[in-house]
């Protein structure tokens, strides 16, 4: 067995496979499919401080290679999470990352105050893809004032290790990858989904309710590892690789690109399974190329 | 527990040019399988699709230790289940979802249009070992779509409508004369098929006051209450299609009926 270990700042995984915000609920939904305590960690599904219903159904459209959603990021708030999912996941011999999302400034602070109570959560994940009601709605991670501003306050208000997930839909990732790690996130996140659409040419109508979606799936990998590697290269901070990874060689490829762990989205839906034969796979790798450590892999694209 | 599964195709058969049943083999024993239970059917080299797909489980065989789905063809990933052979292997993630609930009184009636009758063999069989009586009623445009009454009538007598009046009664489901019997006595109707059909039962049984089950077909993505993509309006919030369906009492539900 090679060594798999990674860490994210204060953060300690004990692989780098992780899986994505949204697509793995609180992890129970997969225990009677994998053993969940053989993952680096779950990044579970996106808190707001209030209870959201999210948007209207349909939700979701399939796409080529792909699928769009818009959720809307429906959960029961941060105190039932506080209250009531940590109670009954804690347990769990993995790490448990929340995903902080906010429409205000101080929704995202008094989330993050909230997390600071509980002993077992090591980090937290800034998504800053939430529309900014402040700004008529636009992404606080689509201008680099907007995500200063989020993350500046979320890392006065936050005792834990900081990861801020961005936004693709930038037109310099890495610009933005420098203005967060500036304002003082520990590790940045990449890619969330991006802003898509489905229409529905017999009716005549958009297929989703919302019009448009988050695209995600194997349709975005090759633009999210190109990402990841701009961002690895701007920034001195540990990468966490998203997009589209299907498979190990999927996540070795984003680790090669400069990722130090990865998340699993979209697949979790094709295979409940997956997450964890990734972890094998990583270190089926290791061993065939006689690699002794996961980070010999990361950034190791040879170009 | 839900379980991951390859299957093998042993029977596939053509109901007519837009249905067919296929039949699966598990590789372990089948568990408890409930009427109103479905699976998620990854179609592994279907060119275009990416996500699984729902479908109700038609029919359990203890003996074969097989499934047998009733699908109708819609698009590519029904297309392609269509055109599977024997000795193919399909991953099937199952049981899903909760299932039909029992009625108040020993007499009921299922009302099922186009592939929503698929879950009625597993109901029929569950609610004759209760004693219950059951009635049939079956509603499409066409002959065409008026499919295996006959694996019905051991349960109960089948009453069909179509649109064009090629078989049973000429009229929508809820214009068959069954229905406009007075005083009209159920402990409970149960409906599975397009929502128009489905809402408009809805509404027949709340005037008379007959309880009212509906099995949803909400486009899916995980099918396990991963994603949250499949959801219903209910009166106490959002609630999973998937996972706190697809069996709803439409009191539940917001619908206007
Ligand atoms: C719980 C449940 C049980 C079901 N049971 C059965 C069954 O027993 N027999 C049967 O034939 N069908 C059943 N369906 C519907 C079946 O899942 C869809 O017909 C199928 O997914 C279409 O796939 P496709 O690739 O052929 O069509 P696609 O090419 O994916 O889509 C064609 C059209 O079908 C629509 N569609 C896609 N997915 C669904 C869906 N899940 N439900 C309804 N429409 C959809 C799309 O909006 C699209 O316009 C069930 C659905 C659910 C949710
Ligand atoms: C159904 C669904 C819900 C999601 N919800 C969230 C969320 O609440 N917060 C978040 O930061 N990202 C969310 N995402 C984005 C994923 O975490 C991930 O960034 C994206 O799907 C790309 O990865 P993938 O291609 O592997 O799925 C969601 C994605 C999907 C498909
Ligand atoms: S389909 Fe994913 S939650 Fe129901």
């Amino acid at each position: 067995m090679a060594d798999l270990s990674v860490q994210i700042h204060d953060l300690h995984l004990k692989n780098p496979v992780t899986t994505a915000s949204g697509t793995f609920a609180y992890g129970e939904e997969f225990i009677d499919f994998i053993d969940v305590n053989k993952l680096g960690g779950i990044f579970v599904k996106g808190l707001t401080l209030e209870n959201r219903e999210g948007n209207p159904y349909p939700r979701m459209a399939e796409t080529s290679s792909g699928m769009l959603n818009s959720v809307g990021l429906q959960n029961k708030g941060i105190d039932h999470f506080v209250n009531v999912i940590y109670p009954r996941i804690k347990h769990f011999d993995t790490h448990i990352i929340p995903n902080v999302n906010g429409f205000t400034i101080e929704d995202y602070v008094k989330v993050t105050e909230k997390l600071n109570e509980l002993e077992d959560i090591k980090a937290i994940e800034l998504n800053i893809s939430c529309p900014n009601v402040k700004e008529g709605g636009m992404a606080f991670g689509i201008k680099r004032t907007s995500a200063v501003a989020a993350t500046t306050a979320v890392r006065k208000a936050c005792k834990k290790t900081l990861i801020v997930k961005l936004s693709p839909n930038v037109t310099d990732i890495a610009d933005m990858a420098r203005a967060v790690v500036d304002a003082g996130a520990d590790a940045v996140s990449l890619v969330n989904t991006f802003l898509g659409m489905a229409i529905d040419a017999g009716k005549r109508k958009p297929v989703l309710a919302t019009v448009t979606g988050g695209l995600s799936g194997p349709a975005i990998k090759p633009i999210a590892l190109r990402m990841v590697w701009e961002v690895y290269k701007a920034v001195s901070v540990p990468v966490i690789g998203i997009g589209g990874i299907m498979n190990a060689t999927d996540a070795i490829e984003f680790m090669l690109a400069g990722a130090t762990a990865i998340q699993v989205g979209t697949a979790n839906f094709i295979d409940p399974r997956v997450s964890v034969q990734i972890v094998d796979g990583i270190n089926d790798y290791l061993e065939k190329n006689n690699f002794t450590s996961v980070h010999q892999l990361i950034g190791a694209l040879e170009t | 527990m839900k379980r991951i599964e390859d299957f093998t195709v042993i029977g596939h058969h053509w109901l007519n040019y837009e249905n067919f049943l296929i039949e699966l083999e598990a590789p372990e024993e089948l568990p408890d399988i409930r009427a109103g239970n479905f699976a998620e059917v990854l179609l592994k080299n279907s060119p275009g699709t990416f996500l699984r797909r729902p479908f109700s489980i038609f029919e359990v065989d203890k003996e074969k230790n097989s499934l047998t789905f009733y699908i109708k063809v819609i698009g590519k990933g029904t297309r392609y289940l269509g055109k599977l052979r024997k000795g193919e292997k399909l991953n099937i993630i199952y049981p899903l979802g909760n299932a039909f609930s029992n009625p108040y009184h020993d007499k009921v009636l299922m009302v099922g249009g186009g592939s929503g009758i698929a879950p009625f063999v597993l109901l029929g069989r569950q609610l004759r070992e209760k004693g219950i009586r059951m009635t049939f009623l079956f509603g499409g445009r066409e002959k065409d779509n008026i499919l295996m009454t006959e694996r019905f009538e051991e349960f109960g007598k089948v009453f069909v409508t179509t649109e064009d009046g090629s078989v049973g009664e000429k009229g929508l489901v809820t214009q068959h004369s069954i229905l406009a019997k007075r005083p009209l006595e159920y402990g409970m109707i149960y409906t599975c098929g397009p929502d128009p059909m489905m809402k408009a039962i809805a509404h027949i049984a709340k005037q008379h006051q007959i309880p009212c089950e509906v099995s949803l077909e909400n486009t899916m993505a995980c099918g396990i209450g991963a994603c949250l993509c499949c959801i219903v309006e209910t009166n106490t919030g959002n609630k999973c299609v998937c996972t706190d369906g697809p069996v709803f009492n439409v009191n539940d539900l917001t619908w206007q009926t």
